[in-house]
């Protein structure tokens, strides 16, 4: 049951290596989506989509989400409020959502954020500039960065560059692309010089999609309902039938 | 009181099963009055400024008391319902009949209580009946609500005979006699299938979740370990009844299911120390972490203790002893259920995450609700067998004041 990254769908393609840490991309996201604050963040939060994080030696990595081919979230949510799209951003449906947060329990990276404060809460992530995209233009962060550090693409083209700057630039990247294998791939591909957990990334995630994990247990429902069923109602003939069998045989069968 | 002629054929419901039953109020009655009026003020706060104005939830712990307690626990503690109702219906162990009833109460009143801490923890809670026409069949979370729903449906209809009974609704009891044991049947395989699956709720959080803990069998530990605090709470609450309603108590029953509880705890300890070992998860419980200690509390005081007080005929034999082994068994549990949802995941996410006082007030409302319908039930409602075989009796040493909590209305 396992969903395939589709090549055709759009991604970006973000490079440690170039980025400057202006933070441009940042404030583009939250200009675009009307919300406070001015790019600085450090954390993601219901009005921040992505932050861009110092690294030390001149490293900055860009955190959001990863628009995963085969999303955590999209299995959790027990209404079906996100939908991995054809177009290949995660999208949320907020009038859908009942306010559970498994989401944020199930995401792998953590990105997944809730209004806390609001009486009518919704959940925020990033939504890949879904609008933007849909009408043929870049996500407003690929637009506002100045160095090509996050470009945009169908997932092919973002995978023949990714190689294409390993390949040309021999001992300047750690020779792996994040996103490429990790949980069944991802829509979003990260570029480092160094490996991924030295920037504080999650590795070790395996190159299966989480939702077979929860999948593997809840596709045996069927067998323990009819198991179950015909197991209890054999159980229930068998210990009755005793008991009618030996009150026969006393000649006094009672009455319940 | 009279009902209106409208409400005239309920007019049973108020009068008390037992003749001359004046209920007066005492200590746990005014305390459940000072819980409920915190309750009130925290429930107009949370529904007025939000969660994270009521709760020490966050981005970093999105659940807390409400999921990890009134939730897992709440169904967890409520197993005994599918357990007994298929031992007595489909197993035809008659003797256990006395506690079917109290027992399917408790159930009902646990599932209940879940789908109210839900309307508390949901983010829009006006929206819970969503799942019906909208669809996941990928997500635990869904079909834990189909099963939640389609439950207490059973449980409902579990239950319902007693009220049948008392209302003197002849056709009503036939019917609802003959469909028991379809019920019970229905009841046994959804209860297998959410207990399970709140378990399979972790299954997506390797690495997140402490090794401890983290286990593809995740769900089985949860179902074993459901049944056994089932098991537990059918005797905790038997002996609770007893003293609020001052009757014996079915010694010679509770004792089988000790003995019942004992086997079920060593399975669960088995299954779990082996699927550690098969991880290579054991050495974590020594490495003396914060996780460790938790486990080693869950462990201790919820399997091990138990198992060893309970093989004890001393222990067994006597009410107050078997009491409070069981008690162990159920303060074992809920560790268990807290440390998966929330000390387990402490360590990744980097953190703590501690209830707030308004947190714990709704929790204790809704514990409080609940005596208070089962105490309620149980005094109006057919609910318990009259103890009146001398040797089935042994009422307890200490002759303590009934702690019902809610003041019967005349």
């Amino acid at each position: 049951m396992a969903f395939l990254p589709d090549p055709k769908s759009r991604g970006l393609l973000f490079d440690v290596t170039r980025c400057i840490g202006c933070r441009a991309c940042a404030q583009a996201c939250k200009e675009s989506h009307g919300f406070p604050g001015t790019g600085e963040e450090t954390e993601l939060d219901a009005v921040t989509y992505t932050v861009v994080l110092d690294k030390g030696n001149d490293r900055y990595l860009r955190r959001m989400c990863m628009h995963c081919a085969d999303p955590s979230c999209v299995s959790a949510c027990p209404v079906g409020a996100f939908t991995k799209t054809e177009l290949g951003p995660v999208a949320y449906d907020s009038g859908k959502c009942m306010g559970c947060r498994y989401c944020m329990i199930a995401c792998p990276f953590n990105v997944p954020r809730y209004e806390w404060s609001k009486p009518i809460p919704v959940v925020r992530k990033c939504d890949g500039c879904l609008k933007r995209q849909a009408e043929g233009k870049p996500t407003a962060c690929t637009e506002a960065c100045p160095a090509e550090a996050t470009v945009g693409g169908t997932r092919e083209e973002l995978l023949a560059e990714a190689k294409k700057r390993i390949a040309e630039n021999p001992g300047a990247y750690h020779p792996v692309i994040y996103g490429e294998h990790e949980v069944g791939g991802t829509n979003v591909l990260v570029l480092s010089p160094v490996p991924f957990e030295q920037l504080g990334m999650r590795t070790g995630l395996g190159n299966d999609p989480m939702p077979n994990l929860t999948w593997a247990a809840l596709s045996k429902i069927p067998k323990v309902v009819v198991g179950g069923a015909v197991g209890l109602s054999a159980i229930y003939w068998i210990t009755h039938r005793r008991e009618d069998v030996a009150a026969a045989e006393h000649g006094e069968k009672e009455k319940e | 009181m009279r009902l209106p002629k409208l409400l005239a054929p309920f007019q049973p419901l108020l009068t008390p099963v037992r003749p001359n039953d004046r209920y007066r109020p005492g200590f746990w009655t005014y305390l459940f009055g000072v819980i409920l009026a915190a309750g009130a003020v925290v429930s107009v706060l949370r529904y007025w400024k939000g969660l994270g104005y009521v709760t020490n939830l966050s981005d970093k712990f999105p659940w807390g008391l409400w999921i990890g307690f009134d939730v897992l626990c709440g169904v967890a503690l409520a197993a005994g319902g599918f357990t007994i109702t298929a031992a007595v219906y489909v197993f035809n162990l008659k003797r256990f009949k006395p506690i079917v009833r109290p027992t399917v109460l408790t159930a009902f009143l646990g599932y209940l209580l879940v789908a109210v801490g839900l309307m508390y923890d949901l983010g829009k809670p006006w929206n819970i009946w969503h799942p019906i026409i909208m669809w996941n069949p990928r997500s635990p979370m869904f079909e834990v609500g189909w099963c939640v729903m389609l439950y207490l449906t059973v449980l409902t209809l579990e239950f319902s005979g007693a009220v049948f009974e008392k209302l003197g609704w002849k056709k009503a009891v036939a019917v609802q006699h003959a469909a028991t044991v379809p019920l019970v049947i229905a009841g046994a395989i959804i209860s297998t299938l959410h207990q399970s699956s709140l378990g399979t709720f972790y299954l997506i959080t390797p690495g997140k979740l402490h090794p401890l803990w983290y286990t593809p069998l995740l769900p089985w530990m949860f179902y074993f370990s459901a049944i056994a605090g089932g098991l537990a709470m059918m005797i905790v609450e038997s002996r609770l009844s007893s003293r609020a309603l001052g009757r014996g108590l079915e010694m010679p029953l509770l004792q089988s299911l000790a003995k019942a509880l004992v086997v079920a705890l060593a399975f669960y300890a088995t299954a779990r120390l082996a699927d550690m070992a098969r991880l290579g998860a054991i050495g974590e419980i020594f490495t003396g972490s914060r996780e460790a200690r938790f486990f080693q509390l869950e462990m201790l005081i919820g399997v091990i203790l138990p198992i060893v007080l309970l093989s004890l005929p001393a222990v067994r034999r006597n009410s107050e002893r078997l009491f409070r082994a069981s008690l162990l068994v159920v303060a074992g549990l809920v560790v268990n259920r807290l440390n998966v949802s929330l000390t387990g995941l402490e360590g990744y996410l980097g953190g703590h995450y501690v209830p707030t006082i308004a947190e714990g007030i709704i929790t204790l409302m809704l514990v409080g609700c609940g005596i208070a319908a089962f105490t309620l039930a149980v005094r109006y409602l057919p609910i318990m067998e009259e103890v009146e075989e001398p040797e089935l009796v042994a009422r307890s040493e200490s002759a303590a004041p009934a702690p019902a909590a809610v003041p019967a209305r005349s």
